[in-house]
């Protein structure tokens, strides 16, 4: 029984354990420094350093080599969370889409508030096959379409990436431009359209 | 007078290599500020390096001329342990004049 | 292939350049995979001699093909314009200056008072006098505030120079410190407990995601070969990559015309990460240093550089 009671407890420490580390004391002040370290500026709170149960489980130096289970709960947990277009139109208009890809400003304590906010997607993406500046910190989405099929499935999976990828990719470096609320769900349709889109550049 | 100017002047293969990294602001006078206003022109109008007398450069800027301007330049007929003197003039009538030894 | 005919990746205009005295002749053969306007032509030269002038007038083409950029850099950090900031920084350091009317020759900078060849180098360390450990910024203002009665308050507000703006005081003598540390081995020491906390929590901070974005530094600077746009990101968790980032800041940042400071570099990433402000000189500020700055130890100082 004793040794039933102990593995129960390991069981519940193990998988509550990457949650509680950062609540623990810590040996080196973190907590009390960051909260002497940084001022409200703008929109930017000091809410923004509050973590959310992802963020403090991704804040390791290899989140791929995470407990599976630990990567499937934030997967899990992601995917529940997806909001759906409500009536079921994936794409919206891909010239707007590419300006939100062009666009990287947006919820920096220097952006106005209510100035509309770029997805700066080529930031880390290469997108459109004529736009040179671009970045290469996720895949190339250039010929999307093509290469990654155009059903509903895949309009379907797309939507999920952009809402919130750790619904596919726990840990993931892209921003959850849905779930964060960055980009509202006209505007990640826009997104879709240029990447979906037959006439868009990204699949010219 | 304004900030110094760092000057190097090394003889190489018969000519002297001239480098000069002059420090002015070189406000175009189409730049606003913070406030809003045009910031008012404020950059170098003449450049003049002399040896021995003799004028071996002479320059006419303008506003395009960025921050901090880098002139370099090689002339014949000087030699190692000459002086040169480097003097600029701005539009707003600030100068700032320096000497150096040939190396 | 024919005998006398060379296989080479040329531009149509280039061929014909090289061969219209060698009476050969050009017919494109495009190769798999190669780009638009490069196209394998067949060079058919007459004789052996027009083969040997052929491999002659290309050999200057292949010299250049390494990288323009790199020459342009040489040239611009010969004549680094972070030079005149170094100049009137070491004015700022000698002169007496503030309410006290004293010089900074007494500050100590870790090696000593006075001591300023070297010192940047072994920043972050840990101070006896203030019991933590601070970065050269934060060492220079404990000193403007001690030594030469300067507000502490006051050097905080506006440690950066505006765009188009003289530099500050404190970029300037930043600018002067490591400039004196330039060709030292970094070694940002770890031998006290106060140190070692210093580089654990700059650790902790640099996987830290947080924000709406969900950023942490190491979403950019924790693999090889990433870029934002055009601009490249040296990986900050190898030493090639730590080293190269601690050995060229403060560096003079040709976007800006300004020198800019580590801090500066620091605080500039955190308000794209779309977190709170970085308040200039604080504890987590000077940590990230510290990781850094230990990640990138046997590495050589050569600062102020010359940036984008």
């Amino acid at each position: 029984m004793r040794a039933f009671q102990t593995l129960v407890l390991t069981v519940l420490t193990v998988a509550g354990g990457t949650a509680a580390q950062a609540q623990e004391v810590p040996r080196w002040g973190l907590e009390q420094v960051i909260a002497s370290s940084f001022r409200a500026s703008g929109q930017a709170g000091l809410d923004r350093l509050q973590q959310t149960p992802m963020q403090v489980a991704c804040s390791v130096a290899h989140p791929d080599r995470l407990p599976t289970e630990a990567q499937q709960r934030i997967e899990r947990e992601a995917l529940q969370g997806v909001q759906f277009p409500q009536d079921g139109r994936w794409l919206g208009n891909w010239q707007a889409g590419e300006k939100i890809a062009q666009s990287g400003t947006g919820l920096q304590y220097s952006d106005p508030p209510d100035a509309p906010r770029g997805g700066n997607c080529y930031g880390c993406h290469r997108l459109s096959g004529t736009e040179i500046a671009f970045g290469t910190i996720g895949p190339s989405l250039v010929r999307y379409r093509q290469r990654y099929a155009s059903d509903s499935d895949a309009m379907r999976r797309t939507w999920i990436r952009l809402w919130n990828v750790h619904a596919f990719n726990a840990c993931s470096v892209m921003p959850r431009f849905g779930d964060a609320g960055i980009l509202p769900a006209a505007q990640i349709r826009d997104v879709m359209a240029l990447l979906f889109d037959p006439a868009s550049p990204v699949n010219r | 007078m304004a900030d110094p100017m760092k000057i190097r002047a090394v003889m190489q293969s018969g000519r002297v290599e001239v480098k000069i990294l002059m420090s002015h602001q070189e406000e175009t006078g189409l730049r606003k500020g913070a406030d809003g206003e045009l910031v008012p022109a404020h950059f170098i109008s003449n450049v003049s390096v002399s040896h021995a007398g003799r004028e071996v450069l002479r320059v006419q800027w303008g506003r395009a001329i960025s921050k901090n301007p880098f002139l370099q330049f090689a002339f014949r007929g000087a030699a190692r342990g000459d002086e040169l003197t480097v003097t600029w003039i701005d539009n707003l009538g600030d100068t700032r004049t320096d000497r150096i030894t040939i190396a | 292939m024919k005998p006398g005919t060379s296989r080479l990746a040329l531009t149509p205009r280039q061929c014909e350049g090289l061969i219209a005295s060698e009476g050969g002749s050009c017919s494109p053969l495009p190769l798999a995979g190669e780009g638009p306007g490069v196209r394998a032509m067949a060079v058919g030269v007459r004789n052996r001699r027009g083969l040997a002038l052929l491999a002659l007038a290309l050999l200057p083409v292949s010299a250049h093909a390494a990288d323009p950029t790199s020459v342009y850099r040489q040239m611009l950090a010969e004549d680094n314009p972070a030079e005149l900031a170094v100049a009137h920084g070491q004015q700022l350091w000698e002169q007496p200056r503030g309410p006290r009317q004293a010089a900074l020759t007494a500050c100590d900078l870790g090696q000593g008072p006075g001591v300023v060849k070297g010192a940047f180098a072994a920043l972050p360390r840990y101070f006896a006098d203030t019991a933590s450990v601070m970065d050269a910024e934060s060492r220079l203002v404990h000193c403007m505030v001690t030594i030469q009665g300067f507000d502490r308050q006051q050097l905080a507000a506006a440690p950066f120079s505006e765009a188009g703006a003289p530099q500050t005081d404190l970029e300037a003598l930043v600018a002067y410190v490591a400039a004196q540390s330039r060709g030292a081995k970094i070694r940002v020491p770890q031998s006290t407990s106060e140190e070692h906390d210093s580089y654990a929590r700059g650790r902790d901070l640099f996987y830290r995601r947080a924000g709406p974005y969900d950023f942490s530094c190491a979403n950019c600077h924790g693999a090889d070969h990433l870029r934002i746009r055009l601009q490249e990101l040296p990986n900050l968790t190898r030493p090639e990559g730590a080293r190269s980032a601690f050995a060229h800041w403060p560096a003079y940042r040709v976007s800006q015309g300004a020198v800019r400071t580590m801090q500066w570099r620091l605080s500039d990433c955190v308000r794209q990460q779309r977190w709170p402000q970085l308040i200039f000189g604080s504890q987590a500020s000077i940590d990230l240093s510290t990781y850094l700055g230990v990640l990138a130890a046997g590495g050589t100082m050569d600062a102020p550089s010359v940036r984008r």
